[in-house]
């Protein structure tokens, strides 16, 4: 059995431990308010660009634009979405398992990564990857300047002819206790908003007045489509990896309770049997002064 | 009246319903009205004005977007928008001088596009706090 001691060393150690997790999962419980609330101030503005590329594709018929080219290329990359910071659970292997799977899914496609975030970066460093690029220092921030960059750097790829699909693998936030991984094709855009529009009739037989015509205000409005995307998924991610922080956190304290408790016990037990040692000690020693 | 959002990528600016918009289409201010014909457009940087069901008058700056009306219903995708109380006269002066600055550096090494981009912005931003202090006074 171990000595008394070193149970109430461990007792503290594991307190100690306790208070660093139960601090993390309310910092990032804190940060996950924030990475929602920034998702759910975006959400309308995501919707009614829809709406409206929806309202102009079916008032201008089709349009051509590099983002709809569809190319017979077999060269993909593959944008992943992982956390700058570790601690945080099943979240990074969540979305490395995945990716593997994807390429390992298509032994035909020549599959180049784009890694972002720091996990991702140190986790295929090693391995035998193609990368093509990566992005650091989200640092679990969202920052409108970064993923301006990365939709630049993404577009200007495809429009380049360097690879002909672009898609992403990144946790999909659906609400705070439930993440999925997703796969998002970026480009070439699939026109989804073209389906939608059969629901709404009516406004397909409205005539629009376009100021200038429909093909100018498409070529201002994808690019801006695009960055809504990108902006989606990754403010999806930052979410995801709080919430999974929080509780990955939020079960260690628990089980540092738990563990808190079992040694409380021990040192409880240690402790009786060391009185009940000194007390047999003394009164054997008694004894033997008596005869 | 009609029904009027403008939502930039940070927020939802405005939500209600109004009598009258007037907004920076991209050739020239346009005014839109109820029951106005279907139309999208892209604006420019601007001036929007509002002026809602009890005849009161708003103003916001905004930097590029798109408006679509339909049904009595017009919708601004604003890349950046805010209404010009709300702008930080300091700070926009400052954000001014800074776009100035960076033009007159002329060393290559600038975007060009953007830093007049920038000025636009800037010098928008700081003319609608001024002219809205003016109509106050």
């Amino acid at each position: 059995m171990q000595s008394l001691r070193d149970i109430r060393k461990r007792i503290r150690a594991v307190e100690s431990t306790k208070q660093i997790t139960k601090t993390m999962e309310m910092v990032a419980a804190a940060r996950l308010r924030k990475a929602q609330q920034q998702i759910e101030s975006f959400r309308p503005y995501a919707k009614k660009m829809q709406e409206m590329l929806t309202h102009l594709s079916e008032a201008s018929g089709s349009v051509e634009h590099p983002y709809f080219e569809q190319r017979e290329g077999n060269k993909v990359a593959l944008v992943m979405v992982s956390s700058d910071r570790g601690l945080c659970g099943s979240y990074n292997s969540n979305i490395f398992r995945r990716a593997n799977q994807w390429v390992a899914d298509h032994p035909d496609l020549d599959v180049g990564l784009l890694l972002v975030g720091k996990k991702a970066i140190n986790f295929y460093k090693r391995r035998d990857y193609k990368i093509l690029n990566s992005f650091k220092d989200f640092d679990g921030k969202f920052d409108i300047g970064k993923v301006r960059e990365i939709t630049n750097y993404l577009s200007e790829l495809f429009i380049s002819g360097d690879v002909d699909r672009i898609v992403f693998v990144y946790t999909a936030f659906l609400s705070t206790a439930n993440f999925k991984i997703a796969e998002m094709q970026f480009l070439p855009i699939k026109a989804e908003f073209e389906a939608e529009a059969e629901e709404e009739e009516s406004s397909a037989a409205r005539e629009y007045i376009f100021e200038p015509d429909p093909e100018t205000i498409f070529k201002q409005l994808l690019p801006s489509y695009a960055l809504v995307l990108v902006q989606m998924a990754i403010a999806d991610a930052i979410a995801s990896e709080h919430g999974t922080r929080m509780l990955a956190m939020g079960s260690a304290t628990k089980n540092a309770g738990e563990m808190i408790d079992h040694l409380t016990l021990q040192r409880n037990k240690a402790r009786q049997a060391s009185i009940t040692n000194e007390l047999l000690e003394i009164v054997s020693g008694a004894e033997a002064l008596n005869k | 009246m009609f029904k009027l959002s403008i939502v930039s990528p940070e927020r939802v600016l405005y939500e209600d319903d109004v009598e009258s918009l007037v907004a920076p289409g991209i050739d020239g201010y346009l005014g839109i009205l109820t029951n106005h014909a279907p139309l999208i457009t892209s604006l420019t940087t601007g001036k929007i004005e509002i002026r809602d069901v009890h005849k009161k008058e708003k103003i916001a700056a905004i930097s590029q977007g798109f408006l679509e009306v339909s049904n009595n219903t017009a919708t601004i995708l604003a890349d950046a928008v805010e209404f010009a109380e709300e702008i930080d006269l300091s700070r926009a002066e400052s954000a001014l001088d800074r776009a100035k600055k960076r033009l007159n550096m002329d060393s290559g090494d600038i975007d060009l596009p953007r830093a007049r981009n920038a000025l636009i912005r800037a010098k928008n931003r700081v003319r609608l706090v001024k002219q809205v202090k003016q109509m106050n006074r």
